[in-house]
């Protein structure tokens, strides 16, 4: 019987000894294994840091030594930073503020709206209702390209366009946004419905029940779609680049295409590129703080956005 | 009376109208209605109005500046004689068969080794995350200086390889495939839902694989696969749409001021070719029609992937 036994935990039926240590996931590979495991996670982690150290330290070198590839300027030109804020035309400070503007004026909109349309849909029972929500879960499949033009034909009649003005960009976040509701609805349903009783008992009516108890308890969702928004926003290039005539409303992705436009020969290496990187490198930091201090939330966002699928 | 017993069993489609009516007479209907005003309003006008508004518009020759007139169904016509159409939408539809399994893959190698990673697996993941938090015009315009053809960092690490990389951003056989790797690279959200969905994988499957002898891959072939497939679906479909519309990459590195150069028509993707031709030609008419074949393509190819998808997707708790 002992011969048995040991042979058959010879063979593989054992599971790996390290797997009763301690739990892992996945089953424990072996000790060479390991070392080229550890050089793919060093390989990938160079490949995806990379860009960032390399773009960084582009930005602080000389003009004639951005291309260097070096990892630490030869001559440091911390300049550049200063320099990127003395454009001729490209008012870099007015285009961070423009974009801090409508992507928080576009989040806070967007996420106040989606949370009342979303609690209309969760908590009451009405005619039409699933009528009007596949509706709108529908109209996710919709391209914006298709409205785009009709839109901003509107826009253009109301004198926002030539009038100057970066309404276009912000106000339609006031009517809530298709995903943001399914996303949120789903949090509201996740609510005890006794909560909702117990409000309406103690004398709410249903704007002060949303605001007490619906809103505090969705928090995680409304941070979701709140610091989503403010990504989408802050990426977004198409809009700006259909609504905004004048320079000094800009954003900054605007402004980072002005630059690039105005300074770099496409694909060669002859204009003032460390402004450029310097210019990039400034818009990227934002979102890399605010997914520091987020981070929980956007990962629980994502993860939710797949389960539905 | 038995007209009567019989409606009394079966409600008619007049009678459950009027059920469905007497809903409007209960206040709580009308305070619903109230919480969903704001995108009620929202859909009307720039949703249902702008659609409308935008079927009509591809019938005509709608410019602002000029007259406008009824064409018919010319502008469809057309776009299936212009060049340029045939044009960019072959790159769109080559970057997204190009780009949609380079990223489903660096995604779910990504969250693989994540798996393993233990417990620094929260930095790595952080790492990996970065990319995606980069705003795609700052990505476009790394792009255009990591892949430059003489000077650019990709070039000098191939070099010291042995190989003598191509003109990414010149060479117009070169500028989708480094489009392409650069998209790559911001793969982050996917990883995200993979890691989530390995992550629910229960446990006693690998144990119970393992006991009948399948190896590493097998176990990740047989249970891995399966269990994440809806997450690989929905990715999948999330990700092609992504690739079809792909605008602020290829237009910020290749159009805009100044740009006549050989390689932008490699980079003309479709969502690049309807912009030009909304707001740098202002043939809203034709646009109009460009948009409304988008719509149709995405929709197709939707529709396929799903019914294709269904043989292969996996879920939990269905029964087959």
């Amino acid at each position: 019987v002992t011969q048995e036994a040991l042979q058959t935990s010879g063979s593989a039926v054992m599971p790996p000894p390290a797997a009763a240590r301690q739990p892992r996931r996945w089953p424990r590979v072996g000790a060479l294994k390991g070392v080229l495991f550890s050089v793919l996670l060093i390989a990938l982690s160079i490949l995806f840091v990379y860009p960032f150290i390399w773009a960084v330290s582009a930005s602080l070198k000389t003009q004639a030594e951005v291309f260097d590839n070096r990892l630490i300027p030869r001559h440091w030109a911390f300049h550049n930073y200063s320099d990127v804020f003395h454009i001729p035309d490209a008012p870099m400070l007015t285009w961070i503020f423009n974009s801090v503007w409508i992507s928080t004026v576009g989040a806070l909109a967007v996420t106040f709206s989606s949370a009342l349309i979303a609690f209309g849909f969760a908590y009451f029972r009405f005619p039409g209702r699933n009528l009007l929500f596949g509706i709108l879960l529908s109209t996710m499949m919709l391209p914006p390209e298709v409205t785009m033009i009709p839109t901003y034909l509107i826009w253009k009649h109301l004198g926002a366009i030539n009038h100057g003005g970066q309404y276009p960009l912000w106000v339609p976040n006031l009517f809530g946004s298709a995903f943001y509701v399914f996303l949120q609805r789903q949090f509201f349903l996740g609510i005890p419905r006794d909560y909702f009783e117990a409000a309406r008992m103690d004398g709410d009516n249903y704007w002060t029940m949303f605001w007490r108890i619906a809103v505090p308890l969705a928090k995680p969702a409304l941070i979701v779609t709140f610091i989503f928004e403010l990504q989408a926003k802050w990426f977004d290039l198409m809009g700006p680049l259909i609504y905004l005539r004048d320079t000094a409303l800009f954003t900054l992705p605007l402004g980072l295409k002005t630059i690039l436009d105005s300074f770099g020969t496409s694909g060669g290496g002859q204009g003032d590129w460390q402004l450029i990187i310097a210019a990039t490198v400034i818009a990227v930091i934002p979102m890399l703080v605010i997914f520091a201090v987020f981070q929980k939330y956007f990962l629980e966002g994502i993860s939710t956005q797949g389960r539905k699928g | 009376v038995a007209s009567i017993a019989h409606r009394a069993q079966r409600p008619g489609p007049l009678a459950r109208a009027r059920l469905w009516a007497s809903g409007f007479k209960q206040r709580e209907t009308w305070v619903a209605y109230g919480f969903i005003l704001p995108w009620f309003v929202g859909f009307s006008i720039f949703i249902a109005g702008p659609m409308v508004a935008s079927f009509i518009l591809s019938f005509t020759d709608y410019s602002v500046i000029q007259k406008t007139n009824w064409v018919g169904t010319q502008n469809y016509h057309d776009l299936i004689h212009d060049p340029k159409v045939v044009i960019a939408m072959k790159n769109s539809l080559l970057f997204t068969i190009m780009s949609v399994p380079l990223e489903m893959i660096t995604a779910l190698t990504l969250a693989v080794v994540l798996l393993n990673v233990g417990r620094a697996a929260g930095f790595f993941r952080t790492l990996f995350y970065l990319p995606k938090m980069t705003p795609p015009v700052a990505v476009a315009i790394l792009y255009l200086l990591l892949f430059n053809g003489s000077v650019g960092i990709v070039n000098r690490v191939l070099g010291w390889v042995g190989i003598r990389g191509p003109f990414w951003t010149t060479d117009p056989n070169w500028v989708k495939p480094g489009l392409v790797l650069m998209s790559a690279w911001a793969v982050g959200g996917t990883m995200v839902i993979y890691l989530a969905a390995l992550r629910s994988v229960p446990q006693q499957l690998y144990e119970a694989a393992s006991m009948d002898g399948a190896g590493a891959w097998r176990r990740f072939k047989d249970v891995t696969l399966p269990m994440i497939s809806p997450s690989l679906f929905f990715t999948f479909i999330i990700l092609t749409i992504a690739g079809l519309t792909e605008f602020t990459k290829a237009y910020t590195a290749f159009f805009g001021a100044g740009t006549k150069t050989n390689q932008t028509e490699a980079a003309l993707f479709y969502a690049v070719y309807l912009f030009r031709q909304s707001f740098e030609f202002f043939h809203f008419g034709y646009a109009s029609a460009l948009a409304w074949l988008l719509f149709v393509v995405i929709l197709t190819i939707t529709l396929i992937q799903v019914r294709v998808s269904k043989r292969f997707v996996f879920y939990q708790g269905e029964n087959k």
